[in-house]
Formats: structure tokens, C-alpha cells, sequence
């Protein structure tokens, strides 16, 4: 049978996120600490997975943000590009529009307040559910964190245990520790 | 059986959809064919109601968009018969009773009594408009009720 070329079919790519015809574009991303899966919508950045099962992530975006789901890299090149920046050294902010639409309330206002964070600090579960205004709330921070759905951008490894330890970290401890590293607030 | 991700559908079909183009329209014109056949079934594929036929849905956009490209090419020439041929697109799976309708026609049958698609979007999927697609639809189902009788 005659193949469909990889110039053809990244020109169908191309083309359908150009039309902005996708509920929701994804790639895959490279970067120091592993591949990322980047998605995003037409209103943000709608997502960003650390070792991504590709057909696990299609079926689970497609379920969160409708049926038209395309692998398309155009679409990602601004995230892809502000996360090169941030890993080379030479960004310490991220300036990408975020879809959060499906996000509940509560873990919203939490989130809003994680992105307050700066580069180099790091807060305690604690301390960000007080920010979030539910000081009591420090557990219910932690599920928070562990279903942030743009982590790095949203920077949850910048929140820590009470006791100064990094308790957990969705993509592994290695990573939050490097990330803190990165950004030396850890020696 | 739901809609699976466009991606799953799109990685599916997309070297059949492409191959039936090629040997349809030659390698030059299938290119342009391809992309358009995909962005005609993305524009339409989160109305559909279920997931069974999407091959044969994939071919009758790709059918749909052969004939336009012969009636470009050929404009008073008699348009071809998609089906008649060796490399017969699929949707002749699912309704043989169609077989014997002009290429507009079955498809219009097919896709509003097969795939249960509003005309808004059978006009989308062949490239006209609701109008001539409930037009379409109906004279095929006349032409069939006489041959039936």
C-alpha cells in the first residue's frame, strides 16, 4: 500500500491546527529531566505529563477536552520553546496562556496561588494552603500538587514539607530535587 | 463502541484514504485530496453518534472529494462511477441496497441513514450544504423505493 510521507502527514498536522479545527494539539518535548507530553487548547496550555504512555495520554486528553485530539507540533512550539529557556538558565517565569477550565474550583484557587511562587523559594504545604486561604487545608494541598496538570510550569516542586523535606512529587523525587536544584534552592 | 481520538481514527485510515487517492487522482493530486479529506472528516468526526463504519465514513469523504476533483479536471466529461470500479470504497460494505446510486446520492444515503449525521453535517462531509444534502438524501431514497417496488 502506499504510505502516507512524513512531509504529507505533517502537513495534514499543520493544516488541521491551523484551521483551529483540534479540541486539543499535543507533542512530545525534550528536556534535561526526560520526555514531557505537552498539550495544549485553543484557550492554553492544557497539559504537560512526565513519561508518557502517548495512547494512555491521547485517550485521557480526548475524554477531558473533546474527540479531536491531534498530535501536532506547531501549536506547542511556544510552550516548547519557554521550557528550553527555562532549562538553558535563561528563563525564570512562564508567560504561556493556561486552559484550566476542567480544573475544580478549590484546586484553581490553589493553583493560582502555587503560580505566585518564584523561581529559587519554595513554600510549605502549609503556608500555600493559608495563601489559598484554607490554612487547615495543607493535606488537601498536597492532592493539589500531585494533580497539577502543568507541573514545572505550575511550579509544584517549589512546595515542600513543614520539616524542610520534599515529601512526594508526581513525576518522582528526582526530579522535584533537580528542578530545585535548577533553580538553586537546593545546594 | 465511542468515538475513539481523532488521532487513533486518522492513524488508521490515513495510508488506505491515501492509497485509494493516489490510485484515484495520480501521486500529484492525491496529496492535496488527502489533506482535505481529513480536514473534512475532522471538521465533522465530533458529531458523529458512534464509531462503527469510520472506514467506510473515511472513504465516502474521500469518494466525495475524487468526484469534485474529476468534475475540476473534466467539467463537462460523465462523471465517474466510484463504486463500479476495482478499488471500491468500503461504504459499499455497509449498504450494498446504495450500490446502484449516483456517487452524491448514496452517499447522502449512507451517511444520514448509516452514520445517523444531520444534514449540516453530511453537507460538510461532501462538501455542499445542508439543502443539497437533505436533496441528495431523498432523491436517493426515492430512487430506491422504485426500485424496491
Amino acid at each position: 500500500m502506499t504510505a502516507v510521507s512524513p512531509h504529507l502527514d505533517q502537513q495534514f498536522r499543520d493544516a488541521a491546527a491551523r484551521e483551529q479545527a483540534l479540541d486539543v494539539a499535543y507533542d512530545l518535548v525534550d528536556t534535561p529531566i526526560g520526555s514531557l507530553l505537552v498539550a495544549t487548547t485553543e484557550r492554553g496550555l492544557a497539559r504537560i505529563a512526565y513519561d508518557p504512555d502517548p495512547e494512555q495520554a491521547v485517550e485521557q486528553l480526548a475524554r477531558t477536552f473533546g474527540v479531536r485530539v491531534l498530535r501536532s507540533p506547531k501549536p506547542i512550539d511556544p510552550a516548547r520553546r519557554e521550557l528550553d529557556e527555562y532549562f538553558d538558565g535563561s528563563r525564570r517565569a512562564f508567560d504561556l496562556p493556561m486552559d484550566l477550565t476542567y480544573v475544580a474550583e478549590f484546586h484553581r484557587r490553589v493553583l493560582r496561588e502555587l503560580a505566585r511562587v518564584p523561581f529559587g523559594e519554595v513554600v510549605t504545604y502549609g503556608e500555600l494552603a493559608a495563601r489559598a486561604a484554607r490554612p487547615r487545608a495543607a493535606r488537601a494541598v498536597g492532592t493539589v500538587m500531585n494533580r497539577n496538570p502543568l507541573p514545572i510550569v505550575l511550579p509544584c516542586h517549589r512546595v515542600i514539607g513543614a520539616n524542610g523535606k520534599l515529601v512526594g512529587y508526581g513525576g518522582g523525587l528526582d526530579r522535584k530535587e533537580a528542578l530545585l536544584r535548577h533553580e538553586g534552592a537546593l545546594l | 463502541m465511542t468515538l475513539p481520538p481523532f488521532e487513533r481514527f486518522y492513524e488508521q485510515h490515513r495510508d488506505e484514504v491515501y492509497a485509494f487517492l493516489v490510485r484515484r487522482l495520480g501521486r500529484e493530486r492525491a496529496d492535496d485530496a488527502f489533506q482535505e479529506t481529513f480536514l473534512r472528516a475532522l471538521r465533522a468526526y465530533p458529531k458523529l453518534r458512534h464509531a462503527d463504519h469510520l472506514r467506510a465514513w473515511a472513504f465516502t469523504i474521500a469518494s466525495r472529494i475524487v468526484i469534485d476533483e474529476h468534475r475540476r479536471a473534466r467539467p463537462k466529461a460523465e462523471l465517474p462511477d466510484v463504486a463500479a470500479e476495482e478499488s471500491r470504497p468500503a461504504f459499499a460494505e455497509l449498504e450494498h441496497l446504495a450500490d446502484r446510486l449516483p456517487p452524491t446520492e448514496r452517499a447522502a444515503v449512507v451517511l444520514r441513514y448509516g452514520y445517523d449525521l444531520d444534514y449540516t453535517d453530511i453537507g460538510a462531509a461532501l462538501g455542499s450544504n445542508a439543502t443539497a444534502a437533505r436533496q441528495a438524501a431523498s432523491s436517493g431514497i426515492r430512487r430506491l423505493r422504485k426500485e424496491i417496488t
